[in-house]
C-alpha cells in the first residue's frame, strides 16, 4: 500500500451508513463535514484542547481530530445532528437556549455531546466538579457562568425525566 | 495541523500486530488511543510513515488479579482504569491518578500501556509505575521479556522498547498492609501536565512509626525519579509532628530539578516540597 493511497470506508453516524473513499491521515472531523456533510461537527484547535469537534464513538465523548476516519469502521459514531434527531431538543441543548449559555456557538456542539455524556456518569454534580468537566471545552465569548447554570438545570432536569 | 501522509492496518491479532511490527521496525509506529500520537501528527512533530493501529486487540483490555500482582491489559482506557473496581481496591493510586489526566474526552480514549510508551516525563502513569515498583510486559515476534518501570523509562519520549516490541501489560504489585498512597500535582490550568507531581506510597506500624517509603517525582527531570533515598532512615518516625514537612524539605533540596526556560527552579522546588508534604500525609493518612 503506497502512503498516500485512499481507502473505500463505510462509516455508521446517527444511525445511518455513509461511504467515503479517504486517505489514512484523513482526520475524523474532516470526514464528518466534508464526506458526510455534518457541519454541526466543528474544528478548533485539532490538537484535542478545544474540545469543539467531540463527537461520541459507542457512546464515549471523543475528540474527533485525534481520530482517523480508517479506525471507526465498526463503531457507532454521534455528532451533534444525532442528538435532537426527533426535534425535540435534549436536557443540555434546553437549558443552554434557557440559560443562554452561548453566544456564538462554536464550541457549544461540542459542550453538549460531552456534557450529555458526562451527567449520564455524573447525575448529582456539584458546580465545581461541572466546572472541572467544562475545562475540556474552550468557550471564549460566555465567560462560562451562564453554561455552568445550564449544566445544573440540565442535571435536574435529567434526574426529574429520570424519575419520572 | 493535518498530519502528514501515512499507511495504515489495523491487525487482528496481537500475534498479527507482532509480525507487522517486525516487518516495519522502525519506519512503524503503534497507535491505540492516540490521544498523545494524534497532536504530535497533526503538529507534524511525528510523521511516521506507517501506523499499526492495536486498537481492536479486545486481549489487551483485560484486568487481572495475580497472587502477587494486579495485571492490567496496555489498552485499557484512563476512564476505565480510574473506575475498575480491581484497580480501585488493588492500585487506588493508579485509578486516582488516572482520573487526573487531560480531560474528561481525553480520558474516555486514551490507554495505560500508550502514556507509559509515549513516556512523557510529566505524565502521571509512567510516574505512577516508577512509585509503584511496577513492571511492563513487553512482546514481540521474538518472544516475552518484563522490565521494572525504573529501567523501562530512559529519557524524554524514550522507553526500553525495541522497535519490534510491543508493550502489553503492567504489572503492579499488590499493596502493603498499612500501605497507603498520596498522589498530588500542580497545573497552571486544569488538564495541563503537571510542573510538579508526586507520588508517594508509605508502609506505617501499628505504633505510628513509619516503615518503607517510596517517593517519586514527576515533571523534573527526562524521567519519573524516586527522591526517597535521599531521606535518613532515621527520620521515618511518625511522633514526631512535622515528619512530612522534614521529609519533603529534604527530598526537596537534594531533588535532581532540570532547568528550564519555562518554569524557574526555585519555584519548582518550592511546589515539590508542599506537594511532597501533602502525599505524605495523604499517605500517612490512608495507611491503616
Amino acid at each position: 500500500m503506497t502512503a498516500a493511497e485512499s481507502i473505500p470506508l463505510s462509516l455508521r453516524v446517527n444511525g445511518q451508513d455513509h461511504r467515503a473513499l479517504v486517505e489514512p491521515r484523513k482526520l475524523l472531523s474532516d470526514v464528518l463535514r466534508e464526506d458526510c456533510g455534518l457541519t454541526g461537527t466543528h474544528v478548533g484547535c485539532e490538537h484535542g484542547v478545544c474540545g469543539a469537534c467531540t463527537v461520541l464513538v459507542d457512546g464515549r465523548p471523543t475528540r474527533s481530530c485525534l481520530v482517523y476516519a480508517v479506525q471507526m469502521p465498526g463503531h457507532e459514531i454521534t455528532t451533534i445532528e444525532g442528538i435532537a434527531a426527533d426535534g425535540r431538543m435534549s436536557a443540555v441543548q434546553q437549558a443552554l437556549h434557557e440559560a443562554h449559555g452561548l453566544q456564538c456557538g462554536f464550541c457549544t456542539p461540542g459542550i453538549v455531546i460531552t456534557m450529555e455524556a458526562w451527567l449520564g456518569e455524573h447525575p448529582e454534580p456539584t458546580e465545581a466538579e461541572i466546572r472541572d468537566a467544562l475545562s475540556g471545552n474552550l468557550c471564549r465569548c460566555t465567560g462560562y457562568q451562564n453554561i455552568v447554570k445550564a449544566i445544573v438545570a440540565a442535571a435536574r432536569r435529567r434526574r426529574e425525566e429520570a424519575g419520572r | 495541523m493535518k498530519p502528514a501522509a501515512f499507511s495504515y492496518e489495523a491487525p487482528a491479532t496481537l500475534a498479527a500486530a507482532l509480525a507487522a511490527l517486525a516487518a516495519r521496525g522502525d519506519e512503524a509506529k503503534i497507535i491505540a488511543g492516540g490521544q498523545s500520537l494524534a497532536p504530535m501528527m497533526n503538529m507534524r512533530l511525528a510523521r511516521p510513515a506507517h501506523l499499526i493501529d492495536i486498537g481492536g486487540l479486545a486481549e489487551l483490555s483485560d484486568v487481572r488479579l495475580e497472587p502477587d500482582h494486579l495485571v492490567v491489559g496496555a489498552l485499557v482506557r484512563h476512564a476505565d482504569l480510574a473506575r475498575h473496581p480491581l484497580v480501585r481496591a488493588n492500585a487506588p493510586m493508579l485509578a486516582y491518578a488516572a482520573g487526573t489526566i487531560g480531560h474528561y474526552a481525553i480520558r474516555q480514549r486514551g490507554t495505560l500501556g500508550g502514556s507509559l510508551a509515549h513516556a512523557d516525563p510529566a505524565a502521571q502513569l509512567p510516574l505512577c509505575a516508577v512509585a509503584l515498583d511496577a513492571a511492563v510486559e513487553i512482546a514481540s515476534a521474538r518472544g516475552r521479556r518484563m522490565l521494572r518501570a525504573a529501567d523501562f523509562f530512559v529519557s524524554i519520549f524514550t522507553t526500553g522498547l525495541e522497535p519490534d516490541e510491543l508493550l502489553v501489560a503492567v504489572r503492579v504489585p499488590l499493596p502493603l498492609p498499612r500501605e497507603g498512597w498520596g498522589f498530588r500535582l500542580f497545573t497552571r490550568r486544569a488538564g495541563d501536565f503537571a510542573l510538579v507531581s508526586i507520588a508517594a506510597m508509605l508502609v506505617r506500624g501499628a505504633d505510628g512509626t513509619l516503615g518503607r517509603l517510596r517517593l517519586a517525582a514527576g515533571g523534573i527531570g527526562a524521567t519519573p525519579v524516586r527522591l526517597d533515598a535521599a531521606v535518613p532512615s532515621g527520620i521515618v518516625d511518625g511522633r514526631d509532628p512535622d515528619w512530612s514537612a522534614r521529609i519533603a524539605e529534604i527530598v526537596a533540596a537534594a531533588a535532581p530539578i532540570e532547568e528550564t526556560e519555562q518554569v524557574p527552579t526555585a519555584f519548582r522546588r518550592e511546589l515539590l516540597a508542599a506537594l511532597a508534604r501533602d502525599a505524605l500525609e495523604d499517605a500517612a493518612g490512608r495507611a491503616s
